[in-house]
């Protein structure tokens, strides 16, 4: 069965501070699957999220992914990371000569096109959420991470999001995603944290 | 490297668009400098024999203004995670930033400081020694900067924690670099301290990157 997975998380354990946030969480997601995040606020989605990234040192456990330990993922946080003097397309150069891929396409593939010229300063809250999933489409890397990735996007691009994670998927790509909303993820495996009891 | 290139040109394109934070360190640099004479009087002997020290003292404490924003910014809005994970070390990250800083606050303020030492009755002769020695001392600065920026990242109150953490690791560039012009006024070999200069910078440019990505991994947690 272990063998079958893509993504192998064993045993993860994260202090924060004094407190232990997550306590020996382990899952697998296959190829093609995806994992929703679930639990309270505090539960340490959010944490998970980022020690999977490999942003936040593990205390314990470790991260595969087709069993090397090399997982370089796409991740997206609360923060956009979008830069508001800087125009959406330009926002997107990094990304796009680290990849190699089309920015103009990442940009299309979220309705975006018309806006590419426009600082990012003037862009919406809903926008600029748009523009970073632009950005993490473009990264072509296997694994996504989402925190909460829809937060103030609209149904349509809610929608067209949906394709972009379905045709991530389709290509053997696996998504991880914690969030309260209904995300377009048909089949998702769905991995409940608690909250540690506190002392 | 095309990610290196990539990240070096989104720093200047940035640094373009927020044209008024390298004009603001530009400014400080000038106005501190007009205030000695003001402070000390106009007597041109005296100011020629002061003028070495505070064009150094000037330049660093300009090169420093830019420092705190060098990651903050990225910090604050999620950007930095973005450049971590892009597969470029964080070393190389910190290099790129420490570059830009360079080009963007290190070389304006090379180029200010020629009117600034004429302005403070500095021999012509030591101009070339002046500029040579900032040339080396500016890019010691940026990376020194760099590493400190990236360290004291993410701790609270680190814009009076940076100076104080800068400030001291830059006496062997002032000490080296103040005392070239001074002994190229007076008709001293400049040549051994000009050396010793180019060999802190030479121990700068891999040592500053190093610490600056490990801060960066740390910031980041």
């Amino acid at each position: 069965m272990a063998d079958a997975m893509r993504l192998v998380a064993e045993a993860l354990s994260v202090f924060r501070g004094e407190r232990l946030v997550l306590d020996r969480v382990s899952f697998g997601v296959p190829a093609g699957g995806a994992l929703l995040l679930l639990g309270p606020n505090g539960a340490g989605k959010s944490t998970l999220l980022r020690a999977l990234a490999g942003l936040k040192r593990l205390d314990g456990g470790r991260v595969s992914l087709d069993g090397g330990e090399a997982v370089r993922p796409a991740y997206l946080g609360h923060q956009d990371g979008i830069k508001a003097g800087l125009t959406a397309l330009e926002n997107l150069r990094f990304a796009a000569a680290v990849s190699g891929r089309d920015p103009g396409a990442a940009l299309a593939a979220l309705g975006l096109s018309p806006l590419a010229a426009l600082p990012a300063r003037l862009l919406s809250a809903g926008q600029r959420r748009r523009l970073a999933l632009a950005r993490l489409c473009l990264s072509g890397a296997a694994v996504w991470l989402l925190d909460e990735p829809t937060l103030g996007v609209d149904a349509g691009s809610v929608a067209a999001f949906g394709t972009l994670l379905a045709e991530h998927r389709a290509a053997g790509g696996v998504v991880v995603a914690a969030t309260h909303l209904p995300l377009p993820l048909p089949g998702a495996a769905a991995l409940t944290l608690t909250a540690p009891a506190p002392g | 490297m095309r990610a290196f290139g990539a990240l070096l040109a989104r720093e200047l394109r940035l640094a373009a668009r927020h044209g008024g934070d390298t004009f603001g360190a530009l400014l400080f640099f000038f106005v501190a400098g007009a205030l000695f004479p003001l402070a000390i009087g106009p007597a041109p002997e005296v100011l020629a024999r002061l003028a070495p020290g505070i064009v150094w003292v000037c330049a660093l404490l300009a090169a420093l203004l830019p420092l705190d924003r060098l990651f903050g910014a990225d910090f604050e809005d999620g950007s930095l995670d973005q450049l971590l994970l892009s597969g470029l070390p964080g070393s190389l990250v910190a290099l790129a930033k420490a570059v830009s800083h360079w080009l963007v606050t290190g070389l304006p303020l090379l180029a200010a400081s020629l009117p600034l030492a004429v302005m403070l009755q500095l021999p012509r002769a030591a101009l070339p020694v002046l500029l040579g020695g900032l040339l080396m001392g500016s890019a010691v600065l940026s990376l020194l900067g760099t590493a400190c920026a990236a360290v004291v990242l993410g701790a609270r109150r680190g814009g009076v924690l940076l100076p104080v953490l800068v400030l001291p690791l830059t006496v062997p560039v002032l000490i080296f670099g103040a005392g070239a012009v001074d002994a190229a006024v007076a008709g001293l070999p400049v040549r051994p301290l000009l050396l010793l200069l180019g060999a802190y910078l030479a121990a700068c440019i891999p040592l500053c990157p190093l610490a600056a990505g490990a801060g960066l991994s740390g910031a980041v947690e």
